[in-house]
């Protein structure tokens, strides 16, 4: 059957491709050694930041958290000084106002862009596309003299749909890049038909487009909160000065420089920081994996 | 519902023309089949009645409007896709009912619509479902339905049946055409399949690179093809040609074979080089005074036989009602139906009165 | 302080729906106005009215930048004279050459070090049953954040005098075995490493995703006959696996080295550059906000992209070749 292809479920994730008939040996020990010591050296840390933050202030001072596994005393009070003298609450809040929305404006103006670059024909589609795949690796610093001078001047510095604004435009090449191919194996059959059914540009953007990217945007989507929360710099240059809360990224920096509240708080506030990602991965790690083999350019 | 009328319709790619000035008339409720061999343009001149190629030159009109600046959305025009492009996320019944959404129809109204077309396609239990759960006639039934539910002035159809085995595409065959009867719909359907241009035009339109070559019933065109392309085109086998030259009633080719004129014709053709055709139904066996021919292969299809054969320089095929025991290597006289014979001019290739 | 109650909530809404559905407004408006051309016309501008607002954001936040912060490099530290070359020849001079050592110790060790732990960890994980969940926990820190990383390496790597209980793990271990602890943020050139093993560490999964994908696209057939042949482990790996995934080793080094140059999070947050562990991006940082000059954090800036720049032409000629296949 060559009948429509679905383009809905065309996954390419790490566990698809060959690979029966691949473990005919069984691998030797010093393999499990190996693998083992990675997974070992990989969560250790993980687990030490959680440890570390469930603990009492004076244990923390005196041994090493792998103690709270001999000795367990454990208690919540670093959570409820983070969240009360860190501000850790507001920074969250903060953290969040400014992902969410980054996401969703990246995720969206990605699709746009990605679905005119592939779908319309015009002179200089291809320098475009070169454009962007040149712009992937640009580093944000390069920008950062200009912007800041041109935020302070429209008053945009300091607010956080400035760094919406920052986050969304940086990301942007990357996001239509990783769209683009998705977008460009969607029958034209489908548009031309909905052309034909009646539905404008805009229609069948919203009807046909949108739906059947929904993988893909939940590629891109993952990436996007993931960059957007993690992002130390541009918050940190942009936010300044202002009434809001900084966000997670920015308040974690500035504690570890004053070290008067002890390890404690600063590990409590670090584990809450973690969590949303952590989880976030652990759950779409099918959307994450594939962003990121669909986002590297191909040789 | 309205007719179609192309009027010296060209279309180029840049530099590349692949239309070059296509005119055909296609009256209201007719069932007409573009049909000729792949690349020949068929699905270009299809998409240019739909609007999703532009027109570069001459006109096209629906009913009495010029739709060369129509977007394809204000044709009032469905298509049925090779693909189907049925909508993947969408159920069958969404699938039928997304064009009525569209024109803003009440939920009532669309409902009767799609029962409708559910009913006279057999879909009703399949109006949940989503297209990748759907064998691929079924899929080809729900793209009919959606093309029907919209009450169109035309439908157009490319290769809707080339995805389907073949006793499906018999089926097929059939219920498109008993469909269009039943609903009256000016219809243009592309293939390059000339037994289903056949068997379902009202109208064939035949084309080879981007030229009309000829338009006609079906039976008009197998019985009067304006050229060898034509009368190679249409019938199965294809027609066969012999080169000779004019002498009395007979056309005689180079090797000395004599191949029979109705009486009379051999007068006014007297010592011209022609082309003779005749199809390989229209021979009989002649076991005495017949023309001898090599039997190269036989194979029989129980109802009739189909030999090839060698017939002095040429390779002919034929079919005949008779079986045939070979064996193959032995000689078989023939001779073909003088009444039925073609004659074509050599160099053009076009008929000759 | 605002209160985060209510502000938070609201910019979420505003930013999350009330900008995309200006987003589609103004596609629909855009969209209305073509309909007012005839024909052709209206058909060639259509992309320009959907690429208008992705290109007005590209060009604002990533071209216009570049274009000025270029020109900036040339000029004295206000931005308000041209000076030549001076930038960058304080660039390159006294104190900044530490710092080009260093962020070229990055451009090297980081990526080689990613590559061979991630070619390791592909292939080896490749060989056991539970690949999945070692998969799993090596991805798990690249959702972790720079910052949050180095706290966690800050008291992994925490150091106390010799003969105190050391706190931190790493020393905690070198005690166990009798060594003396090491102050591994403090001690020059270990400090260095100490910090590219802290991106190490948070960007492994990634290389080894890549690479694990690539790996498993490696016909299994062929490998199958080898080792029927009585091909060695090593010797599979090395003749056949290898020439296979080179083009995304390829992709490796070039997102590692990319990642390396904009470090700054782990060295802003875990040394401050102290100890000579300066890098580039911090030092920018320091230029613009500590000395207030212009012209030197964006002669800094210059010599980031044109680093940068082969890879960008390796990513294009590669784009090229893709599309035209
Ligand atoms: N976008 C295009 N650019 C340039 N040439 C094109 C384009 N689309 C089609 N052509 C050319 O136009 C000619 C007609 O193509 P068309 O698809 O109409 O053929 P067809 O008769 O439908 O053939 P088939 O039976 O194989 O479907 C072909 O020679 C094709 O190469
Ligand atoms: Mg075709």
């Amino acid at each position: 059957m060559t009948g429509a292809p679905d383009p809905a479920i065309t996954p390419r994730t790490f566990s698809s491709g060959a690979r029966k008939g691949r473990r005919r040996r069984l691998p030797g020990t010093l393999v499990h050694v190996v693998v083992l010591l990675f997974i070992v050296g990989w969560v250790v840390p993980i687990l030490a930041l959680f440890l570390s933050s469930i603990r009492t202030q004076a244990d923390t001072a005196s041994s090493g958290w792998w103690m709270a596994l001999v000795r367990p005393d454990l208690s919540l009070q670093n959570y409820a000084l983070a969240l009360d003298q860190l501000n850790i609450a507001g920074s969250l809040g903060t953290s969040l106002a400014i992902a969410i929305p980054t996401t969703v404006l990246t995720v969206l103006l990605s699709v746009i862009g990605a679905y005119a670059l592939v779908r319309m024909r015009f002179a200089g589609r291809t320098a475009l596309s070169l454009l962007l795949v040149s712009l992937l690796v640009t580093p944000p610093q390069i920008t950062l003299v200009p912007l800041l001078r041109l935020y302070n001047q429209v008053g945009l510095s300091g607010s956080i749909p400035g760094i919406w604004l920052y986050q969304v435009g940086f990301t942007l090449p990357f996001g239509v890049f990783l769209l683009r191919g998705f977008i460009a194996s969607i029958p034209k059959d489908l548009y031309e038909s909905a052309n034909l059914d009646g539905a404008s540009e805009l229609r069948t953007f919203w009807s046909i487009v949108l739906p059947l990217s929904r993988p893909i945007m939940a590629s891109l989507g993952i990436m996007a909160f993931l960059w957007s929360w993690n992002d130390l710099l541009i918050p940190l240059l942009f936010l300044g000065g202002s009434g809001v809360s900084p966000p997670i990224t920015v308040n974690l920096a500035g504690l570890v420089a004053q070290t008067t509240q002890g390890q404690g708080p600063l590990m409590a506030a670090t584990f809450l920081s973690v969590i949303v990602p952590l989880m976030l991965i652990i759950s779409m790690q099918r959307y994450f994996v594939r962003g990121i083999l669909g986002g590297a350019v191909k040789g | 519902m309205t007719g179609v009328s192309i009027r010296k319709a060209e279309k180029s790619y840049g530099e590349i023309a692949v239309i070059h000035g296509v005119s055909v008339e296609i009256e209201e409720g007719e069932f007409v089949v573009l049909v000729g061999p792949s690349g020949c343009g068929k699905s270009t001149l299809l998409r240019m009645i739909a609007g999703l190629e532009e027109i570069s030159g001459g006109e096209i009109a629906i009913g009495e409007r010029v739709v060369n600046d129509v977007e394809a959305k204000h044709r009032d025009i469905a298509m049925v896709f090779q693909s189907y492009a049925l909508y993947p996320h969408m159920t069958v019944r969404d699938n039928m009912a997304f064009s009525l959404k569209l024109k803003g129809m009440d939920k009532a109204e669309r409902e009767t619509r799609i029962g409708r077309a559910a009913d006279i396609l057999g879909l009703e239990p399949l109006l949940g479902r989503y297209p990748r759960q759907l064998s691929g006639g079924q899929r080809q039934r729900v793209a009919m339905g959606r093309a029907i539910v919209r009450d169109p002035q035309v439908f157009l159809f490319d290769e809707p049946l080339s995805n389907l085995d073949a006793k499906l595409r018999v089926e097929m065959r059939s219920e498109i055409k008993q469909l269009q009867h039943r609903l009256k719909t000016t219809t243009i359907y592309v293939t390059h399949d000339q037994v289903e241009a056949m068997t379902m035009a009202d109208k064939i339109v035949v084309m080879r690179a981007g030229r009309v070559e000829q338009c006609d019933t079906p039976l008009g065109l197998y019985d009067n093809p304006a050229n060898t392309f034509v009368a190679a085109f249409i019938g199965s086998p294809s027609m066969n040609f012999v080169e000779g030259k004019v002498e009395g009633d007979a056309v005689v080719a180079e090797d000395g074979i004599r191949l029979p004129l109705p009486a009379g014709q051999g007068a006014a053709l007297a010592g011209q080089r022609v082309t003779y055709g005749f199809r390989p139904e229209h021979m009989e066996l002649a076991p005495k005074g017949g023309i001898p021919c090599e039997i190269e292969l036989i194979e029989p299809t129980g109802s009739e036989t189909m030999v090839s054969l060698r017939m002095g320089q040429a390779a002919v095929a034929g079919v005949f009602r008779e079986r045939i025991a070979g064996p193959e290597g032995s000689t078989l006289g023939i001779r073909p139906d003088a009444a039925r014979i073609h004659l074509f001019d050599p160099r053009t290739g076009q008929r000759l009165a | 302080m605002t209160d985060t109650l209510t502000f938070v909530p609201l910019m979420i809404v505003l930013g999350a729906i009330g900008v995309p559905a200006a987003v589609f407004a103004a596609l629909g408006a855009g969209e209305r106005a073509l309909t007012l051309f005839s024909g052709g016309a209206g058909r060639r501008a259509r992309p320009w009215v959907w690429l208008f607002l992705p290109l007005i954001l590209v060009i604002l936040i990533l071209i216009y930048p570049v274009i000025v912060t270029i020109f900036t490099s040339f000029q004295d530290a206000r931005a308000e004279n041209w000076i030549g070359w001076q930038n960058y020849a304080w660039a390159f001079s006294g104190q900044m050459l530490d710092i080009v050592g260093n962020n070229i110790l990055w451009l090297v060790a980081f990526p080689l070090i990613t590559l061979v732990l991630a070619l390791a960890s592909a292939t080896l994980f490749d060989k056991v049953r539970y690949e999945p969940l070692a998969m799993t926990i090596v991805i798990l820190p690249t959702a972790i954040s720079f910052t949050a990383g180095s706290v966690i390496w800050t008291q992994m790597y925490s150091f106390q005098p010799s003969g105190s209980p050391q706190i931190g793990t790493l020393n905690a271990i070198r005690a166990l075995f009798g060594a003396d602890p090491l102050p591994w943020l403090i001690q020059p050139v270990v400090n260095n490493f100490a910090l590219i093993f802290v991106a190490v560490w948070l960007q492994l999964g990634i290389a080894t995703l890549i690479l694990s994908s690539a790996i498993k696209n490696v016909g299994s057939e062929m490998l199958e006959a080898a080792r029927l042949d009585g091909a060695g482990e090593w010797l599979i790996f090395r003749a056949m696996i290898l020439p296979n995934i080179l083009p995304s080793v390829l992709v490796v080094l070039t997102t590692m080295i990319i990642a390396a140059l904009k470090v700054f999070d782990i060295v802003y947050v875990m040394t401050n550059g102290n100890f000579g562990t300066d890098v580039i991006a911090n030092r920018l940082y320091y230029e613009l906000f500590a000395a207030n000059n212009l012209g030197h954090a964006s002669a800094i800036a210059v010599i980031l992209l044109f680093t940068a720049l082969p890879v960008a032409l390796i990513n294009i000629f590669q784009f090229r070749s893709e599309a035209r296949s």
